[in-house]
């Protein structure tokens, strides 16, 4: 019977044309308004790393003290630095409370190849265990050892975009590289990888590209090799590298992995013991206050789905409710013209459960056909977006915010057939309940 | 066949209670074709909804080839319809979008039969009532007298114990009520139990029995020995 309800749903939508056209219209343009935000959301706040999201976390540590918030301004203005500071992110680092732990900020150095000219590109200086922390995969080699990390070795992992540049075709594992003027020895290649948002640096860009290089944290900071990215200062810093890495300013990230809750517990009060032994100590003249906050927490500590965004996507949602309310209409009016012949079927042995069904398979064609609509409209909002913010290069790791995948067409289908045989419920159900004594009687 | 006892349909508002049928029995026997006459209004097509099961009654009894159908479910109510019963309007009521094939095709296919069955029956009904030329047409290209001909190979092809006609051949000029009626008869002569709501007094006198309703109650039964369809189809009748 399923066929034979097909059958007649696209029977009946060809009987009118110009009102299936308009129910149609009226479920793609909200599903297509409602799915080119729903897609940027998504993207925005999708987990980047599924599974480790809740083992991941990231501690702050009020180095400022509260001279330096704003309480008056609510919670925006009560936030802890989103960063440590170098003394504070190799006390961690050294007191080693987690079983991995990675100190890491973002640098940008100049690579000489061995013909062609210098140029300049992004990399990160970071622990060995960013590797394994952050699920980052290897096409050759691997990470660097912890004795690199001790020794301050001049060892480099390289992105594969960067490993294709300087040896195409060729494994760079073994080879030699000059990375701002020295020499570094490539130990592993990271295949493509790229963390969407990149929670573990959002300060300097939740959708930044990845890392052309990495290289050990301790030789960046032993090269004097600077931060280029957050950097965030209570005071003009003094001079000097010694006085940048014992100043007040937070540049440095840090994560820990902590997989049980013991563990976090643990974590949570080691923190809290270190920034009572700094305020002992005389560093911190105020309370201690320390946060660890998870992956997820931290995206939305440091609104990485900027709010404005969730309120379009509210009104979006607000827009297909009307686009459906509409629809429901134009279903209520097709089937109320067509009373006549579903009592003629119900006369000739068809059940109420049959006209309710033949009326939901109309109803799915509606959205489906609606749902195929809202997707080439979907497609071209995110056209739009991508032209109006310049992310038409594909490469553009933003690019990939607003790119429709094979998730959203399921989802744009999938929620454009059940948005409308919702909206056609009421329709459905006032049609099988037609009476067919009253639609046979003579007209 | 069909047997109706006491059974009243009722029509309330906050204010009145309108008897449609009131205390109505009647009772039509295997191979009948009984003719059900009244003025407007007096309960006539009331009658015929009820005995088609498009409508519930009020009180008193019904059944339907041994079927008490009193507190069926509406899915039971609709196989019970499909199975046993044929209706014949006035209007024809053939859905213009389907072909004639495909009209006489739908009983069939809510009674879940299979493809080649179905097809069977289809030719077999439209060769009954002389459309087999006709089955990929609308019913747009036809005269009323061929819609009303599709109309009746619909009702046939499910081969139904009860064929129910509601004025049959109301929206039909003479010539055409004429070859209507003639099937009718011949299809009574080849077994089928037929109760015919009608104006018509001539076409009434062609049944085998005439039922009058006045104000929702059978008044008088009519037995017409001289109508009996059998016996107008002997030769020279």
């Amino acid at each position: 019977m399923f066929a034979y309800y097909c059958e007649l749903a696209l029977r009946s939508l060809r009987r009118n044309v110009v009102l299936t056209a308009l129910m149609i219209a009226a479920v793609g343009v909200g599903i297509g308004a409602s799915m080119t935000v729903l897609t940027v959301l998504r993207s925005l706040s999708a987990d980047p790393i599924p599974g480790k999201s809740s083992v991941l976390f990231t501690p702050q540590i009020d180095v400022w003290g509260p001279d330096s918030r704003r309480p008056d301004q609510g919670a925006s203005g009560d936030r802890l630095p989103s960063g440590l500071t170098y003394r504070d992110a190799i006390a961690l680092l050294q007191a080693h409370r987690a079983p991995k732990q990675a100190a890491m900020y973002g640098v940008s150095l100049v690579i000489t190849p061995r013909s062609g000219k210098p140029f300049r590109t992004n990399g990160r200086a970071t622990s060995t265990d960013f590797f394994p922390m952050f699920d980052v995969p290897f096409a050759s080699g691997g990470p660097w050892s912890a004795s690199e990390d001790a020794r301050r070795g001049n060892v480099v992992v390289l992105g594969s975009k960067l490993a294709e540049r300087l040896f195409a075709h060729t494994d760079a594992v073994g080879k030699t590289i000059d990375l701002g003027g020295r020499d570094f020895r490539v130990v592993g290649v990271a295949s493509p990888w790229l963390l969407q948002p990149r929670f573990y640096d959002v300060n300097s860009g939740a959708f930044g590209q990845e890392e052309d290089f990495f290289l050990p944290f301790s030789t960046a900071i032993d090269r004097h090799i600077n931060t280029d990215g957050y950097e965030n200062c209570t005071q003009p810093p003094t001079a000097g590298w010694d006085a940048h890495l014992n100043s007040s300013c937070v540049w440095v990230q840090f994560w820990a992995e902590l997989p049980t809750a013991a563990q976090v517990r643990d974590y949570r009060s080691f923190l809290y013991a270190y920034a009572s032994e700094q305020r002992q100590l005389g560093r911190f003249h105020w309370p201690p206050r320390i946060e660890l906050r998870d992956v997820t927490d931290w995206m939305v500590y440091n609104h990485v789905v900027p709010p404005a965004l969730r309120a379009i996507g509210i009104a979006a949602d607000g827009f297909l409710v009307v686009c459906l309310i509409n629809a429901l209409g134009l279903m209520l009016a097709k089937f109320a013209s067509r009373s006549r012949e579903l009592g003629l079927r119900q006369a000739l042995g068809a059940s109420r459960r049959d006209i309710f069904m033949q009326c939901v398979a109309e109803a799915t064609t509606v959205g489906l056909l609606g749902g195929v609509l809202g997707l080439a409209l979907t497609g071209a909002g995110l056209a739009g977006l991508r032209a109006l913010f310049g992310l038409s290069d594909p490469t553009n790791a933003a690019h990939r915010l607003v790119t429709l995948n094979a998730g959203m067409v399921f989802i744009t289908i999938g929620v454009a057939v059940i948005a409308t045989i919702c909206a056609g419920l009421y329709p459905t159900y006032r049609a099988s309940r037609v009476q067919p004594a009253l639609q046979l009687k003579v007209q | 066949m069909l047997t109706m006892t006491n059974l009243s349909k009722v029509y309330r508002t906050e204010v009145v209670e309108t008897y449609a049928l009131r205390d109505f029995s009647i009772d039509v026997q295997p191979g009948e074709f009984v003719a059900v006459t009244g003025p407007s209004g007096s309960g006539k097509t009331t009658f015929l909804t009820i005995a088609g099961l498009l409508e519930e009654f009020t009180s008193g009894d019904y059944s339907l080839d041994g079927v008490d159908v009193r507190g069926l479910s509406d899915s039971k109510r609709s196989r019970l319809r499909n199975e046993k019963i044929g209706f014949i309007f006035q209007a024809f009521n053939l859905i213009p979008d389907l072909s004639v094939q495909d009209n006489v095709d739908v009983p069939l296919r809510y009674r879940r039969m299979p493809r080649a069955e179905r097809h069977r029956r289809i030719r077999e009904a439209l060769d009954r009532v002389g459309l087999s030329a006709r089955s990929r047409h609308y019913p747009a290209e036809l005269s009323g007298g061929q819609q009303q001909r599709v109309a009746i190979a619909r009702a046939l092809a499910g081969s139904p114990r009860l064929l129910l006609a509601d004025e049959p051949t109301g929206n039909l000029d003479t010539h055409m009520a004429r070859g209507v009626v003639q099937l009718l008869e011949e299809l009574h002569k080849d077994g089928a139990t037929i109760v015919m709501v009608t104006h018509d007094p001539e076409l009434a006198a062609r049944a085998q029995r005439e039922v009058h309703i006045v104000d929702g109650q059978v008044i008088d039964l009519v037995a017409a020995p001289r109508l009996v369809s059998g016996e107008r189809q002997q030769p020279g009748a």
